[in-house]
């Protein structure tokens, strides 16, 4: 069903010094210490990160029940944080697909699709033949998973030993770490131009639609650095 | 469990992973050697950044009680580390973390 060889291959990427295990750990713990500030029970907590497992998303809901928003607020509060994962899935999963592969497995996996695994998979992906890849990409998304589930076990527990300032350290963590990886991803044009015009334009839009600000500034950011890309290819 | 609180966690997961299925329905259609995937990789990426960055600029929870100025300049140093170590992640990762601590003890 699964093939363990290329499931390990994938799983062991969290062991290497530059995974984003540490970063990844360190984002879920705060978020297991908010959880436990807002209310939420330990099983709670894990039933939120098992489920989502998409780290603005889960600020997004903490933020939401804090206002007391409604149900449908929430929803589309969260979807449209998230609405990142739909470009992400698509410049994913057809490197992975393959016809000797049952449909179930790309179905399932998505779930693990959040910047840290996507990552890992892109840089890695060619590394493995093509076949093999969605075996691959579950050992990896299962990793940072459980990396997930068990930052937020910690800081749930934690939360009455962590002060506020230590909190905040925690929370530029994710930014950072990615913003590394980001920038360390900047080896063609298309992929250059996307990272340094989203980073301009994201934030820009927030000041017209703070709501759509991601989904307009990404949209605009990629989409002028695609033609620019392509005319550059010509 | 309370109620309230699963039907949220659900509510969440659900709007979650609806744009993870529909990418995984459209990737049916798409070859990896095509425009449409090159796009949608420019705008994987481009949001990517939009995120990180509002995420410093404008964040949601804790972070925004240290100043602007302060988010700024642990960033781009932990960039400047990134690079000054070759590429390694955990130097810059680790030094945001406790720098930032550190400051906010202070401020």
């Amino acid at each position: 069903m699964i093939n363990s060889k290329y499931f390990f291959q994938g799983f062991s990427c969290i062991k290497r010094m530059d995974s984003p295990a540490i970063a990844l750990g360190c984002c879920f713990i705060a978020i297991g210490a908010l959880l436990k500030n807002l209310g939420f029970s330990i099983q709670e907590s894990i039933f939120s990160t098992l489920l989502t497992y998409a780290l603005p998303g889960s600020l997004v809901m903490a933020e939401s029940l804090l206002v007391g928003a409604s149900l449908i607020n929430i929803f589309l509060a969260v979807w449209l944080v998230n609405a990142r994962l739909y470009p992400m899935t698509v410049s994913l999963m057809p490197l992975l697909m393959h016809e000797s592969q049952p449909r179930w497995k790309y179905y399932l996996s998505c779930h693990f699709i959040a910047v840290s695994a996507w990552l890992i998979m892109k840089s890695n992906y060619q590394t493995v033949e093509k076949e093999n890849r969605i075996d691959f990409w579950i050992g990896i998304g299962t990793a940072t998973w459980s990396v997930a589930i068990i930052g937020t076990i910690i800081g749930f527990i934690a939360s009455d030993y962590l002060n506020k300032d230590m909190m905040i350290g925690l929370a530029i963590v994710n930014p950072v770490y990615f913003g590394c990886m980001m920038v360390g991803a900047m080896k063609t044009i298309q992929v250059t131009l996307s990272v340094i015009l989203g980073a301009i334009l994201g934030p820009l839009f927030f000041f017209i639609t703070p709501e759509w600000s991601i989904l307009f500034g990404g949209f605009t950011a990629g989409t002028i650095a695609f033609f620019v890309g392509e005319l550059n290819d010509k | 469990m309370t109620s309230s609180i699963v039907i949220v966690i659900l509510v969440t997961s659900f709007a979650t992973y609806l744009s993870r299925f529909l990418g995984v329905v459209s990737s049916e259609k798409i070859k990896e050697t095509s425009k449409w995937f090159r796009w949608f990789n420019c705008l994987a990426y481009s949001t990517l950044a939009a995120l990180i960055t509002r995420t410093i600029i404008f964040p949601v929870g804790v972070l925004d009680e240290a100043s602007y100025l302060v988010r700024f300049i642990v960033v781009l140093t932990s960039i400047l580390i990134f690079y000054l170590t070759k590429r390694n992640l955990v130097y810059p990762t680790v030094f945001s973390v406790v720098f930032l601590s550190v400051i906010s003890s202070f401020y």
